[in-house]
């Protein structure tokens, strides 16, 4: 069996696992971080979303052998000493969440959004939420959380 | 585990890739893995060795001389599309790059996975044969009206890594696609360049494979405007037809695609 090492959420992972495990299914089964979730298991729903060294993509279309030496970000890791990240506070300030199954994908690719494009206008948050499926909120909050938390993520910085 | 069990190699060159691959029984590389893997959880692929072509620097980079652009197999659908180099020579090709899929698939997807799948409604194939440009490989040089054989076929051999896209900078290029609304592939897209050895349109989305409008080539080379080719339709009779829209549909959406790339160039 290959073995795999790399950082998830800060942390050094160095163990075998088959070569056929999914990103995804690594997280969620053999470190129990189930914040990852799985929608539609075929690259189009984005409810995997991770951060691989910093960027989104989604754990449902890449081995766990594809990160080896990576820096792995999941939704778990976003929190701070106990403080949740500017984008799910602007999350819950703006109501941008319902059943909550979409959620801890969208904040991954939201923040990836905003570190590529800090100054994303409507518009174009929408367009990159492309490969983000929410099946209650109709959009509108989410988008308008992320817009708000692109200004306040900015002005910290 | 959805996929069949395989052996999983992490080359460190292009030498060991190719010797491992002449080793296994039924060999794939593997690059972004946005195509491949999907296509093994549906077990329409089963290799018995995956070869990471992932690790593999000499594969990503870009680079531009006075009149081409030279982009490495591996480079991201990502990094084309933000490149400064890429903006700067072929605007076109990075605006594409930027419509394909969505950010998470743009972050993984290679270029010489695109054109080694050869997906009938993939974008690159036609920048590719739209700038005429050179698919380099570990074993030769392929020009791109060489390189595109039919749906889902190339001229690759077995074994065969492509390297490199080495593309001329036109003078003047466009890109426009009409996107499936669910998945963001071309219904039809149509790149059209201006190079040194003339004007050339290729289409995607619109048939089995990626091809080339003679006719609004030579139109466009009397008349570089949308105009010159507002009355230019191709036959239907060799188009997709499915669910999305019917052959007479995406024929008429090739004369609409290519006024506004030319429009854009
Ligand atoms: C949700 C989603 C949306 C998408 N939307 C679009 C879209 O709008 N437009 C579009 O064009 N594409 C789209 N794609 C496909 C995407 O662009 C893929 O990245 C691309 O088709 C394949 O590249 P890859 O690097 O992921 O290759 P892989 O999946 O790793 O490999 C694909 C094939 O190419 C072979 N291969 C890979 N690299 C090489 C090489 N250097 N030499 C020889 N053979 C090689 C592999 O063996 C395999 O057979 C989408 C994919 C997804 C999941
Ligand atoms: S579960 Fe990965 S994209 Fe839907
Ligand atoms: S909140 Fe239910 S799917 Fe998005």
């Amino acid at each position: 069996m290959p073995k795999i090492e790399m950082r998830v959420n800060g942390k050094p992972i160095s163990v075998e696992t088959e070569a056929e495990t999914l990103l995804v299914h690594f997280l969620r089964d053999r470190l129990g971080l189930t914040g990852t979730h799985v929608g539609c298991d075929t690259g189009q729903c984005g409810a995997c979303t991770v951060h691989l060294n910093g960027e989104a993509v989604k754990s449902c279309t890449m081995f766990a052998v594809q990160a080896h030496g990576a820096e792995i970000t999941t939704i778990e890791g976003l929190a701070k000493n106990g403080k949740l990240h500017p984008m799910q506070e602007a999350f819950r300030e703006h109501h941008a969440l319902q059943c909550g199954f979409c959620t801890p994908g969208m904040i991954m690719a939201a923040v990836d959004i905003v570190r590529r494009k800090p100054n994303a206008d409507e518009k174009t948050i929408r367009q990159e939420l492309e490969g983000n499926i929410c099946r209650c909120t109709g959009y509108h909050n989410i988008v308008k959380a992320i817009a708000s938390a692109a200004a306040g993520m900015g002005a910290r910085s | 585990m959805y996929t069949k069990p395989f052996s999983y190699h992490r080359p460190k060159s292009l030498e060991d890739a190719v010797a491992l691959f002449g080793k296994s029984s039924d060999p794939r590389y593997l690059a972004g893995g946005q195509t491949l893997i999907p296509t093994m959880k549906q077990r329409l692929a089963a290799p018995s060795d995956l070869i990471d072509l992932g690790g593999l620097s000499a594969l990503a980079f870009i680079r531009k001389s006075a009149d081409m652009l030279m982009i490495g197999a591996g480079t991201r659908h990502a990094a084309v599309a933000t490149s400064a180099d890429v903006k700067s020579a072929i605007p076109a090709l990075a605006y594409l790059a930027e419509g394909i899929g969505d950010p998470a698939v743009r972050h993984r997807g290679t270029i010489g996975g695109s054109l080694a799948n050869n997906d009938p409604a993939a974008d690159y194939p036609a920048a590719v044969l739209g700038l005429g440009a050179t698919v380099k490989t570990t074993k030769r040089s392929i020009a791109a009206d060489e390189f595109f054989t039919g749906m889902f076929e190339t001229a690759l051999q077995d074994g065969e890594i492509v390297t490199e896209i080495a593309f001329p900078i036109p003078e003047k290029a466009g890109y426009a696609k009409f996107p499936n609304p669910a998945s963001r592939y071309a219904m039809v897209g149509v790149f059209v360049a201006k190079v040194k050895t003339g004007v050339r349109v290729a289409v995607t989305g619109a048939g089995p494979c990626v091809f080339r409008v003679p006719q609004m080539e030579a139109a466009l080379a009397k008349d570089f405007s949308d105009g010159a080719i507002a009355n230019i339709k191709v036959a239907a009779d060799d188009l997709n037809s499915d669910l999305h829209g019917s052959r007479e549909y995406r024929a008429h959406l090739v004369t609409v695609m290519a006024r506004r790339a030319v429009a854009g160039a």
